[in-house]
């Protein structure tokens, strides 16, 4: 294996026809790392997914998966992997426990083991008391806590969870984290797509920010804040012909701004040296790089 | 935290990888056992009294047996058809099309030939057990017993796994749920009525009887109706050849349609 690193990709292209969903990627997940893959819908993140499980097949690059070179070697990489897929693909009609049952076999867990994993997996996500429960009868949240107790019940090296917490309600997000951080805690090297700034500033310890298939930053949320969007923003707020002037001003004056829908933020005002605008002070965050770094428009 | 699954480098058609496929299937299987049993066995057995007691009054003898004899071992090709080729079209494009299972089966340790494999096999045991019903219904009917009769299931089974990957296959080609149509018109309807079920291929035109030679149900039929009333050595070896044959061709194009649809 190359380092210690769980994931290595290196000019990874994959095209869907004329489009290249996938523009020459480069990604290093070091082990025991929680590594976020932020970008908007179309960035390429949920093909990166598919591409580290040999779901989709790279044109060009080279993919490697805890040391296993793909595809090739892509049964040996999953049979160490837990997946969490964006959309919902649990079996309805079983229980709980029969759900993670299946997988115990799919995973090739041995039978000694087999119902200490599946106890395992149901104390993580908190599922002990639904274990009867069809999978139709969960709420939102519990179908998603399965999915991930699902991808853990074999204890992989590596997990990588597709959008976790799309579509979620903030208090079953919450819950979610605090479970994919007790992974994190134990040492389990995390692969994470979202488009949630907040998800990701608060459990990658690493975050590449993708745009049109492509790494455009990556670093710790912290220092991609500060190489990118400085200390402090000014928020300016007012009807569109004032924050027009605004950012035409900021702009002159060689500072970097961009547009919040309601107001217009003024980025790294610690160095305008009097030129910032007046409006309320705020510590620059993740989201000013991911605007300034994808684009303001919807694609 | 060590990991449970193995690290060794993994090959192909794996045993365990199948079983992880055959086990999430008959876990399944025990949630909707009752629907299936129903539909598989419960047609074929009405074709069985339909046809048998309908056209029993009218004929009583076709090709040297009892009408409802001939039609009782008959049916049970009907019966595989019923629980391997249509399970097989449906199933497979509402697990990977609609429940998206696939998608989960193939991020474990699974690869597209051994998920259609132990599915294709699933189903093959399944018309193994369900053709043998109408044979029952049959000898509750007056059917006379005789040991060759032991031999169906495996008849069956392997009827059951060519058409299981046929189905497959069609699902594997077919864009949408609505294309079915056309192979059930076209393709599946022609095969069930020309294949020796309910009427012997020899009353049929010259260029008929050829045509249902190249139709593996025609064969199970015939193999089937020799288990019950004595089989006929070679030409019987050769009808099985074509079942296996068929079952080979059909499970190498069900590889291919799926691992088509399912990796990008």
């Amino acid at each position: 294996m190359s380092g210690d690193l769980a994931i290595r990709l290196r000019g990874v292209v994959k095209r869907y026809g004329p489009i290249t969903a996938v523009d020459g990627l480069d990604l290093d997940v070091p082990e025991g790392t929680c590594v976020g893959l932020l970008g908007p819908n179309g960035a390429g993140k949920s093909t990166t997914m598919r591409l580290l499980t040999a779901q989709a097949i790279a044109d060009e690059g080279e993919l490697e998966v805890l040391g296993f070179r793909l595809p090739e070697e892509s049964k040996a990489a999953r049979a160490q992997c837990g997946v969490v897929p964006q959309l919902d693909n649990l079996d309805t009609t079983l229980t709980v426990e029969q759900n993670l049952l299946v997988f115990t076999y799919l995973y090739r867990i041995g039978r000694k083991e087999r119902r200490q994993a599946i106890e395992r997996a149901l104390t993580m996500a908190n599922l002990v008391d639904r274990r009867k429960d069809r999978a139709d009868k969960l709420s939102g949240g519990m179908r998603r806590r399965l999915l991930i107790a699902r991808a853990l019940v074999h204890r992989p090296r590596l997990v990588l969870l597709d959008e976790p917490t799309v579509g979620l309600d903030p208090q079953v997000r919450q819950e979610l984290w605090a479970l994919i951080d007790a992974l994190r805690a134990e040492g389990t090297t995390i692969l994470m797509s979202t488009h949630y700034i907040e998800e990701a500033q608060r459990l990658a310890d690493t975050v590449l920010i993708m745009s049109h298939g492509s790494a455009v930053a990556a670093g710790p949320p912290a220092q991609l804040v500060a190489d990118h969007a400085g200390r402090e923003a000014v928020e300016v707020y007012g009807p569109p012909p004032r924050l027009a002037e605004a950012e035409a001003a900021a702009r002159a004056a060689g500072l970097l701004t961009r547009r919040t829908g309601t107001s217009v933020s003024v980025l790294g005002i610690e160095a305008a040296d009097g030129r910032a605008p007046e409006g309320e002070r705020r510590p620059a965050n993740l989201e000013d790089v991911f605007v300034l770094l994808t684009g303001e428009e919807i694609d | 935290m060590a990991s449970l699954a193995p690290e060794r480098r993994l090959g192909r058609l794996e045993r365990p990888a199948m079983t992880g496929v055959f086990v999430r299937e008959l876990v399944n299987y025990s949630a909707y056992w009752r629907s299936s049993a129903f539909s598989s066995t419960v047609e074929p057995t009405i074709y069985l009294l339909a046809f048998g007691f309908g056209f029993g009054s009218l004929v009583s003898r076709v090709g040297g047996f009892e009408y409802v004899e001939f039609v009782g071992t008959g049916t049970v090709a009907t019966a595989v058809l019923f629980s391997s080729a249509f399970p097989a079209m449906f199933g497979t494009f509402v697990k990977y099309k609609f429940q998206r299972t696939y998608d989960a089966v193939l991020a474990a340790p699974v690869d597209t030939e051994e998920l259609v494999t132990a599915e294709a096999l699933w189903m093959a045991v399944r018309a193994g057990v369900y053709g043998c019903v109408p044979l029952l219904v049959a000898l509750v009917f007056g059917l006379d017993p005789s040991w060759g009769m032991l031999t169906v299931p495996g008849i069956a089974f392997v009827a059951g796994f060519g058409w299981a990957c046929f189905g497959i296959s069609i699902a594997g080609f077919a864009s949408s749920i609505e294309n079915f149509n056309y192979v059930v018109s076209a393709v599946i309807t022609p095969l069930f009525l020309v294949a020796g079920t309910f009427f012997p291929l020899s009353e049929l035109p010259r260029w008929a009887q050829i045509a249902g030679n190249f139709n593996p149900l025609h064969h199970c039929v015939e193999l089937v109706r020799h288990a019950a009333f004595g089989f006929e050595g070679v030409t019987d070896l050769a009808r099985l050849g074509v079942l296996v044959l068929f079952g080979l061709l059909m499970w190498r194009i069900a590889i291919f349609a799926m691992t088509r649809k399912l990796v990008d």
